[in-house]
């Protein structure tokens, strides 16, 4: 984003990375997917690097009020200084938190989770993506809550799904009544509290009497909850936890 | 007047004022809570009401469930109506005033019957969900004592209510098919004239038939403003609030937390020593008592009056804590329980205010029902915000008392810790430092 500052060009978006996008070894993948997809479509877009920073939505929901507000005020301060009116990211919590919950604090920008942006490139034609290798494959895609049911959006992950001319089927729990991955909430940075089963499980274990080739996710921490559930169940040499981004990639061979 | 109308009269009226007094008691309580303005986008808030409120349309999510519900709400506010007429004829000692309205009371009493069996077989179905299906959701741990008795008192009631308006009809019916004094041929009786046939009732003496007319006619009033002034005691008064309640509804998405704009102004002045910090809290006075301004969520004063008003309007069907993955996978959190704790604690408030005459702190809060463990096992996915039939909004309330005890009291998991002071110290949740947040782009 300097870089584009110091030209005086703007950039169509701004790409907010997140920290799991950033950070976790297999959240990297699927912001590189992105980025491919990003380039392929010839979007002129940049990213804040060393500049953003986390935007609080664990702090938040964990009842750090005053830290997420910290990390809020201090991204806003960066954003508003760049002028950035529209962001896409990959991650539906930081998706979430830009969108519904920067402009109480300063900071109202036009936020795209990449999900739609996706399929907004898609239907532009500005990407195509011809079936590829998941021509006839059983996917099927679980929504995470804070795209889904805390935003309402259903289906533009499906639209893009529906280009790889796979068979798409739908979860027992899918759309409004899907189960959470587990993650949510800031459980992600801790461990579960006592009970019978991780709800990862509980997930994992619907999603896979789906039989799915492949499961698509559209978070990264839910693919990590799902991963690690497939994992648990020993079919992770079957089945293929992905996400949206990843499949379009590689389907337009990207 | 007779003996007969003023009896009625002076139960009515007591009934009335009795009812009027728990209200304001009702919405007492509910002020308890922390001011909040709601009062924007209104046609959303009526179109809202008008959906989920009066067109149910949350409830049809389970078909079963739904439709019978539906059954008991369209007889209860229909078969109402005849509550109207009842109060005219107990006050002015007229028998069946409505009958000056020709064929359409025909209408009115046929349909009026019809519902009633409607109603009777609906209670029956659930008490058969209830006692002889055992549904989970209604034998959780807080569903134990007073919650499932009261159920069963709410559902016996209504059977109850209904046998005797049938039983009224029929006895009507056979006084009509008589000939009887103070009976004329009014109204058309499809399922009371066959009850009476069954039961050969014109074979009856008159004097027997006129007692039992005239036992289930004051059965059925008495029990109606009864069960009226059982509301203000028992879930079931989710039928009085439902409606304001879901007016009231969080419209904004629903993962969006709300924003504590007296933290705002902290940190502002934390981040710039130019702005200055904001003024002290003026603390509020409530029940007599002070209440100083809090972050989060320690006791019902400190909680918004929508989320007391979202505990009074619970029903207790636990759709949310069948929905809920943390109480799906054995977890103590059970959404439907933050609501019935909320409720009972402020009724428990509410009690000593009215006992005292002001709130003296009892040692006690939200937090000695709510243990640590149910509020961090929420992970705010919303299925519970998104199965309520009324709109509650128990994730609110976790959220707030989360804050209490983070900012409040420094009490949380210890690997939360750990984030804070990564997000703090680092600007992620992990122990990455802001120089490595482009490696990925070295192999992209």
């Amino acid at each position: 984003m300097a870089e584009f500052a110091a030209t005086g060009e703007v950039p169509d978006v701004l790409f907010w990375v997140g920290c799991a996008g950033s950070f976790d070894d297999r959240a990297r993948k699927i912001t590189k997917a992105f980025v491919r997809i990003l380039n392929a479509a010839k979007v002129k877009f940049a990213v804040l690097g060393q500049e953003e920073s986390c935007t609080g939505d664990p702090a938040r929901r964990a009842g750090n009020e005053f830290l997420f507000q910290m990390q809020a005020l201090n991204n806003i301060t960066v954003l508003n200084g760049y002028g950035v009116k529209r962001i896409v990211t990959a991650c539906p919590h930081c998706f979430n938190t830009l969108k519904n919950e920067y402009p109480a604090l300063g900071g109202s920008y036009e936020v795209l989770h990449h999900t739609q942006f996706i399929n907004a490139l898609l239907k532009e034609g500005r990407i195509k993506v011809q079936g590829g290798n998941f021509q006839g494959k059983r996917i099927t895609f679980h929504d995470p809550c804070y795209l889904g049911r805390g935003n309402g959006e259903y289906e533009a992950p499906r639209e893009v799904l529906l280009k790889l001319d796979a068979a798409l089927m739908e979860l027992k729990r899918s759309k409004q009544n899907s189960l959470c991955c587990g993650a949510g909430g800031a459980q992600m940075f801790k461990e579960p509290e006592p009970g019978t089963r991780d709800v990862n499980l509980e997930r994992s274990e619907e999603v896979l009497e789906a039989k799915p080739d492949v499961i698509a996710a559209g978070c990264p921490f839910c693919n990590t909850m799902l991963t690690d559930g497939v994992k648990h169940f020993n079919k992770e040499g079957e089945v293929k936890v992905k996400d949206v981004a990843e499949l379009i990639a590689e389907a337009a061979d990207l | 007047m007779s003996l007969g109308n003023i009896l009625f009269l002076a139960v009515l009226a007591s009934a009335i004022a009795l009812f009027a007094r728990n209200i304001r008691r009702v919405i007492r309580n509910i002020n308890l809570g922390r001011p909040q303005v709601i009062n924007d986008r209104k046609t959303e808030r009526w179109r809202t009401m008008a959906l989920v409120a009066l067109g149910q349309s949350k409830m049809v999510a389970r078909p079963v469930a739904g439709i019978m519900h539906i059954l008991i709400y369209a007889g209860f506010i229909i078969i109402n109506l005849e509550v109207l007429e009842i109060i005219i004829d107990g006050l002015f000692g007229t028998h069946r005033v409505g009958a000056v309205l020709g064929p359409l009371y025909d209408l009115l009493i046929g349909s009026f019957e019809i519902l009633a069996v409607g109603v009777l077989l609906a209670c029956v179905v659930f008490i058969a969900r209830r006692a002889v299906l055992q549904l989970p959701r209604f034998h959780k741990p807080e569903m134990k004592g007073w919650p499932s008795r009261d159920a069963m008192i709410i559902l016996v009631t209504e059977i109850l209510l209904m046998g005797a308006f049938l039983t009224m009809n029929a006895a009507d019916f056979a006084l009509q098919e008589l000939g009887a004094d103070h009976y004329p041929p009014v109204g058309s009786y499809p399922v009371s004239a066959g009850l009476a046939s069954t039961l050969n009732l014109t074979n009856l003496q008159l004097p027997t038939l006129i007692s039992v007319e005239r036992i289930t006619w004051w059965f059925h009033i008495v029990g109606i403003l009864a069960f009226l002034n059982y509301l203000p005691y028992s879930k079931h008064f989710h039928i009085v609030l439902a409606f304001p309640n879901v007016w009231y509804s969080k419209l904004e998405p629903r993962t969006q937390v709300s924003n504590m704009p007296r933290i705002t102004g902290e940190v502002r002045s934390m981040l710039d020593p130019s702005v200055a910090p904001p003024d002290p809290a003026v603390p509020r006075t409530v029940a007599g008592l002070e209440i100083p301004e809090r972050f989060g969520a320690k006791d019902v004063f400190d909680l918004s009056w929508k989320s007391l008003m979202d505990a009074y309007s619970c029903t207790e069907c636990g759709r949310c804590t069948s929905e809920c993955p943390a109480n799906l996978t054995g977890k103590l959190l059970s959404p439907r329980k933050i609501m019935m704790d909320t409720r009972d604690r402020l009724e428990e408030v509410g009690r000593a205010i009215d006992a005292k005459g002001m709130w003296e702190d009892d040692g006690n809060s939200l937090h000695t029902r709510i243990s640590e463990e149910e509020l961090w096992a929420c992970t705010t996915c919303n299925a519970c915000t998104q199965a309520c039939p009324v709109n509650i909004d128990p994730v609110n309330i976790i959220m707030e008392m989360r804050r209490y005890k983070v900012m409040e009291e420094s009490s949380t998991r210890p690997a939360l810790t750990g984030m804070f002071n990564n997000v703090e110290n680092n600007g992620a949740p992990w122990a990455f430092g802001a120089d490595r947040r482009l490696e990925w782009t070295q192999d992209a």
